[in-house]
């Protein structure tokens, strides 16, 4: 039971706000946001999703820099308010197009026929964005996506890849596009955020993939899709103990350690063929979550050497080395190490003649920053850094310092190897043959070598 | 655009008084009410925008109500809606406004379009004005009965909202009966769902008043309808499916055929990709299983895999709630979860508060086989720039170590620590250090070797340096300079602002000079003189102590402060088991996630739909008889090869400490000092033991207890035998309270010279237990006690539950009385007031 619903910009300004239960005091948003914003007198800590005050307890989820907000005083389940506020977000981008700041505040009356339909008197009623379809009757007045940051793991192939409409993944779900006609289309992303932990030899530590497929349909009619995976899929390691590495690796096989499907998902044929079924809803939704620690290769090596130059002065040598075919190209890339507190002044020297290529010493967190707008499969890149100290350090240089991390997007490449075989639309369309998007992505989630 | 912006004239934009704006806004609504021209609604769409969003920036826009109203005859479903959403928000406070509503509501409740009649129902429900129930009745009961699903969902959440501003109209109108028919018959799920959390709304809060809503809330969680609802549960949404799975933990399935059926049937569910489902499923399967050692262990292998996949998938925010869980079962079974170490490691990424869980889930899981990789992993987090992570990192190595058997290699680390020469590793370091000899005292040599070379002048921390003080004292024998830098430590006496430390201080300098008496002898007179003169009260009884002691004997000071000491085996836990055992209880809720039962953070009102369970939570549990420590202790044996079970006794004695809310119970208390006094050792130095005891009191309440005639009811009621040594423990009474209906209900008067005696808690239960009426649990502040009794028949031990509520100011006792028996319930109640009108006599 939510009492209430309130969306809060950056610097706190109500947005939306919806009261259902009238139990909890009208002031609540300010009194949340001083707390959220000083959380700790440092400022360093982070203020959790879920917390108490005074009775009253405030669920928030952080969706592009907005904070969605739900407070209530009887003991809910965590997961269900911050499901439901995830959902309440991607409800409005499904209707809005875009999430952001102007388009909430265009578009507040149609956000409030929404919340009415989502909660009634504190019980969600729905959060389907094609059961609301009948509910909602205000147009959507439509934001210049151009200008706005993307959002969620589709605005991924915003960046450098031409083969598809850039428009696609902000476009409403109800707003006509201009001429009256809707283009039939279906976008199935699969994006794999990967986690790995090398040691200070090099040697991988941990790895996981952390894949979800993800649709958006824009086709009429509701016709039944399927989805068919690899043959060499399973499902489960029974008997492989989960950090076996061993085990499956080599075969070709690609073994999921466990999953979940979207509830419009049947899974009838899946043991036969590896096929998925389901009548896509209007809107974006995760059709299946799935999670790999079988050993893959990870993209990127990353080697360090820390050189000490006389007692005040060090040299950080970093080696990147792309470990994927040339015809892949990583982009944005960032590379972090921490370095150590007395550390007061750094050069830098990048390798001759590269472009798109910066480093800086950020002093304030006393971190050096790398960032390469792309890297090209097969290619190294180096850094060098000299650091100056403003005390001796003893050789203590590696406790002080590190770990190396990165953050990078490779479009059109995914280490698990899951593929979407094909997608078969099953009923006839009487206009010409849907687009069908089915596009892949690999991100970093946390990728870190120890030194 | 922000709303302010929107309009043009504000002189300025940034934040317009607002004042000027809406009584221009109120002009052109008042000039349009009538217009029938084209375009009038566009116009009008405009100005209620502009309305509403004054309203959201909280600009008070009540005075253009009644334009409001005038303007809202229209048939443009957008402009109703603006319309419904002004009025719901403004018509609350102000009631007569909220008159000019009604017409136009009713209206549309009849409307062709079932969308506005929905519409126009909900906003005439949510207009939360007293006077108007009346017009609420008639479109409410034709919703209910609308051919139109949507307009029956609005209705049945409608009936609800009703009850909310009168009860009594919606009893009278008979709603609830209405919606039971609906929750029971209708096609939508939806309308099914929002009947069943109506329902259990209006007959929670109507149970502590109402014998027959009680009875409607335990018939909620019967069979027939527990089972209706499983056979649909896929027809619902996926927040439906929540409201039936926390509906369907409630129940209780009569054997174990019925609880596979009912995992079977939700097997899959833990598939679903939302966590609040698959978290509401494990609930069910964890709850079910309880009492089934091997199928639990099962469920838990079970769930690991979907638990972990919703932890790495979905938002940061969602895998927190998440992981709290899997925080809570890795707590209660580690060894299942002791091969899957490596998915709580962190990452560099995390907040806090998620690695803080995943350390503390390291620490539980660690065992022989991957302790050393564990403890490697900690290490790398020690040298973390992030100092609360480094310090967290720390204590997580140490607490491995005071939980393993082979130290050795842990011991080595933590010493490196020291070397790292980083402040806040050294300062958190020694205070393991200093707990670790308490435990191993064999390992005194290497680390004293380690520490002394510790200067203090590089330790600050109070905690650090009372560690640091503590083993200069504890070990003066073994570190050379341990007299010299106390000595200098007692000259910055006057600098020292921890009384903590100068307590230390005190004890420490008094051990050395017990063991080195001609290098100490300055320095502990300079700390005694200092001690003396001190401005706060504990450290100078202490000094003055230590003085008196002195000067009595010495040799009695050196056996009071200076002790053999017993190595401790087991460190007082923080958090009872029993506590531990109530958040487990309320599984997917917010009391995971703060580590805390429900009682403790919410107001009793808004505890949910079936409070039961944290009634008995808010009172303290355990003043069985004597005889039945036994018997409690033999099921706590056998718990203890059940999985998780609940408790160990070291633990369990030590829950005396847990808030106000509750009394500590003096039966207990006097147990925890008889019993374990030099086993269990709180982690703090050298304090007095918290635990309170109440002996003199207990003595005398003893004496009034036992001073009653022992069975004096079998004369009076020679029908009914009671078995003097009844046992129950507090989950099965618990159990049996909710399935057994109300037999006996109804309010007495006692004396109040027995109520005076209230004032002891522990008084009533030992008078009842001289008549064979045993207390499972007790609680309360004056002026209300609440007790709850078990008592079984002697010849077919058939059991009687009761729950009393005293109020000692009024002198009102409230009786309710469930029985196996219904019919011998009557000649209980009896038995049961006579005993109790004894109490009063005493």
């Amino acid at each position: 039971m939510i009492s209430q619903f309130f969306v809060l910009s950056q610097r706190g300004d109500n947005i939306v706000f919806r009261d259902y239960r009238g139990d909890v005091q009208k002031g609540s948003a300010e009194i949340f946001f001083r707390k959220v914003k000083f959380w700790r007198e440092d400022g360093k800590e982070e203020a959790p999703p879920v917390f108490n005050l005074d009775g009253v307890n405030y669920f928030h989820v952080k969706v592009v820099g907005l904070l969605f907000v739900a407070t209530t005083r009887i003991n809910l389940s965590p997961s269900l308010a911050l499901e439901l506020l995830q959902r309440i977000a991607r409800v409005i981008k499904d209707y809005l197009g875009v999430l952001s700041e102007e388009s909430l505040r265009k578009n507040f009356v149609l956000v409030y026929e929404l919340l009415d339909e989502v909660i009634d008197f504190g019980y969600v009623q729905t959060t389907s964005t094609e059961v609301l379809k009948s509910y909602v009757f205000n147009e959507p007045i439509v934001v210049d996506a151009a200008r706005l940051p993307s959002l969620g793991p589709a605005a991924l192939f915003m960046q450098g890849n031409k083969r598809m409409p850039g428009t696609a993944v902000t476009k409403s779900v109800v707003a006509n596009e201009p001429g009256g006609r809707k283009r039939e289309e279906i976008f199935v992303d699969i994006i794999e955020k990967i986690s790995v932990t090398f040691s200070s030899s090099g040697y991988v530590l941990t790895s996981e993939i952390d894949g979800t497929i993800q649709m958006k349909s824009y086709l009429t009619g509701n016709p039944e899709i399927r989805l068919a995976l690899n043959d060499d899929l399973y499902i489960g390691r029974s008997g492989v103990p989960s950090y076996g590495y061993s085990g499956s690796a080599g075969t070709g096989a690609v073994v999921l350690d466990d999953c979940n499907f979207h509830e419009s998902v049947h899974m009838d044929s899946f043991d036969v063929d590896r096929t998925l079924s389901l009548v896509p809803p209007d809107g974006e939704f995760p059709v299946m979550n799935y999670r790999i620690t079988q050993e893959f290769k990870p993209p990127f090596s990353i080697n360090t050497l820390i050189e000490e130059a006389g007692s005040l002065k060090a040299e950080v040598i970093l080696k990147i080395r792309a470990d994927f075919p040339s015809s892949i190209t990583a982009n944005t890339i960032l590379v972090e190490m921490p370095l150590p507190t007395c550390t007061t002044r750094v050069n830098f020297d990048l390798e001759p003649g590269v472009v798109g290529q910066t480093a800086d010493f950020k002093e304030s967190h006393r971190k050096l920053e790398w960032s390469m707008k792309k890297i090209v499969g097969g290619s190294e890149h180096t850094l060098r850094a000299k650091l100056n100290f403003s005390q001796e350090l003893h050789g203590n240089i590696t406790k002080e310092a590190g770990p190396v991390s990165m953050t990078f997007t490779i479009p059109m490449y995914n280490p698990s190897r899951l593929q979407v075989k094909y997608l078969q639309i099953a009923k006839k369309m009487k206009t010409s043959n849907p687009y069908r998007w089915v596009r892949y992505v690999t991100q970093a989630n946390s990728y870190v070598a120890r030194i | 655009m922000a709303p302010p912006a929107q309009s043009q004239r504000s002189p300025s934009p940034s934040q317009p008084s607002g004042k000027g704006e809406v009584s221009d806004l109120k002009m052109q609504l008042r000039q349009l009410a009538g217009s029938r021209a084209p375009g009038t609604d566009d116009t009008k769409r405009e100005l209620f925008k502009k309305v509403i969003s004054y309203m959201t920036i909280g600009i008070d826009v009540s005075s253009v109500f009644s334009e409001m109203v005038m303007c809202s005859a229209t048939s443009d479903i957008v402009l109703k809606k603006m319309c419904y959403l002004y009025v719901g928000n403004y018509a609350k406070h102000n009631p007569d406004l909220a008159l000019l509503t009604i017409n136009f509501l009713q209206r549309d409740c009849k409307d062709e379009d079932p969308m506005i009649r929905g519409l126009a129902l909900r906003s005439l429900c949510s207009l939360g004005v007293a006077n108007l129930v009346e017009y609420l009745v008639g479109p409410l009961g034709n919703g209910l009965k609308d051919g139109n699903s949507y307009v029956r969902m609005v209705a049945a959440v409608g009936v609800l909202k009703l009850y909310h501003i009168s009860a009594s109209t919606c009893m009278d109108a008979d709603f609830p009966a209405l919606l039971k028919h609906l929750m029971l018959k209708d096609k939508d799920p939806q309308v099914v769902a929002n009947c069943l959390t109506s329902l259990q709304e209006i007959w929670s809060l109507e149970a502590s008043t109402s014998e027959e809503a009680a009875r409607e809330r335990e018939a909620l969680i019967s069979k027939p309808v527990v089972y209706y609802f499983l056979n649909r549960i896929k027809e619902f949404n996926e927040w439906a499916q929540c409201i039936v799975l926390e509906l369907v933990s409630k129940y209780v399935p009569t054997d174990s055929d019925e609880i596979f059926d009912i995992m079977n049937l939700l097997e899959d569910r833990l598939q679903h990709a939302n966590g609040a489902v698959v978290l509401a499923t494990i609930k069910v399967f964890l709850h079910m299983t309880l009492s089934m050692t091997d199928v639990h262990q099962q469920v838990y292998e079970r769930i690991k895999a979907p638990l972990l996949t919703l932890v790495s998938s979905g938002s940061p925010e969602q895998s927190y709630a998440v992981l709290s869980h899997l925080h809570l079962l890795v707590m209660r079974a580690p060894f299942i979860f002791s091969s899957d170490y490596k998915h709580f490691y962190c990452q560099y990424n995390e907040p806090f508060y998620v690695k803080k869980l995943k350390l503390e889930m390291l620490t539980a899981v660690a065992n022989e086989s991957n302790t050393y990789e564990i403890v490697t992993e900690l290490c790398e987090y020690v040298a973390n720039v992030d100092i609360p992570m480094a310090r967290e990192s720390i204590r997580a190595v140490g607490k491995i170590a005071l939980q393993q058997y082979d130290v050795n290699a842990i011991v080595d680390r933590l010493l490196q620590f020291l070397e790292m020469e980083k402040e806040h590793v050294t300062a958190e370091t020694l205070v393991l250090v200093k707990d670790l000899l308490r435990k191993y005292p064999q390992w005194s040599h290497d680390c004293i070797a380690v520490v002394g070379n510790i200067s203090s002048k590089n330790v600050q921390e109070p905690k650090a340096k009372a560690a640091l003080i503590w083993m200069l004292g504890e070990y003066a024998q073994d570190m050379q300079d341990s007299p010299y830098i106390l000595e200098s430590l007692i000259e910055n006496w006057e600098e020292e602002h921890s009384a903590e430390v100068r307590l230390h201080l005190l004890t420490a300098v008094m051990k050395c000079f017990l063991r080195r008496p001609p290098e100490t002898q300055k320095a502990l007179g300079a700390a005694l003189a200092a001690g003396l003169a001190d401005f706060h009260q504990d450290v100078r009884d202490r000094a003055l102590f230590y003085y008196r002691l002195l000067q009595y004997d010495v040799s009695v000071a050196e056996r009071i402060v200076n002790p053999p000491k017993q190595a401790v085996s087991v460190f007082a836990d923080t958090q009872s088991s029993e506590i531990k055992d109530r958040i487990f209880d309320e599984f997917n809720s917010l009391s995971v996630v703060y580590q805390k039962p429900s009682y403790m953070f919410t107001d009793k009102e808004h505890r949910g739909p079936f409070a039961f369970s944290e009634e008995l939570g808010n009172l303290s549990i355990g003043t069985e008889p004597a005889d039945d420590v036994v018997a409690a202790q033999r099921v706590e044996a056998n718990d203890k090869d059940l999985l998780l079970s609940t408790s160990e006794k070291e633990e369990s004695q030590g829950y005396g400490n847990n808030g106000s809310a509750y009394n500590a119970p003096s039966y207990n208390a006097s147990t925890t000092t008889g019993a374990s006094s030099g086993q269990l050792d709180l982690v703090s130095l050298d304090q007095p033991s918290a635990v309170h005891t109440t002996t003199a009191s207990t003595a005398i309440d003893e004496l009034l207890g036992l001073g009653m005639p022992a069975a004096p009811s079998a004369a009076d009621l020679p029908a009914l035998l009671l078995n003097a040594k009844a046992a129950i423990d507090p989950s099965a009474f618990q159990q049996k309270w909710r399935q057994l209906p109300v037999s006996v209900s109804q309010e007495i008067s006692i004396d109040p010279r027995g109520v005076a005696a209230m004032t002891n808690p522990q008084a009533l239960p030992q008078h009842m237990q001289g008549h064979s009426i045993h207390c499972i649990a007790s609680g309360g502040q004056a002026p209300n006690f609440k007790f709850f009794f078990f008592a079984q028949k002697a010849d077919d031990s058939s059991a009687y539950l009761v729950e009393c509520i005293i109020n000692s100011s009024s002198c009102k006792v409230q009786l309710k009385i469930k029985a196996d028996d219904q019919s011998s319930s009557q000649a209980f109640s009896e038995l049961f007031q006579s005993a109790l009108s004894k109490f009063s006599l005493a």
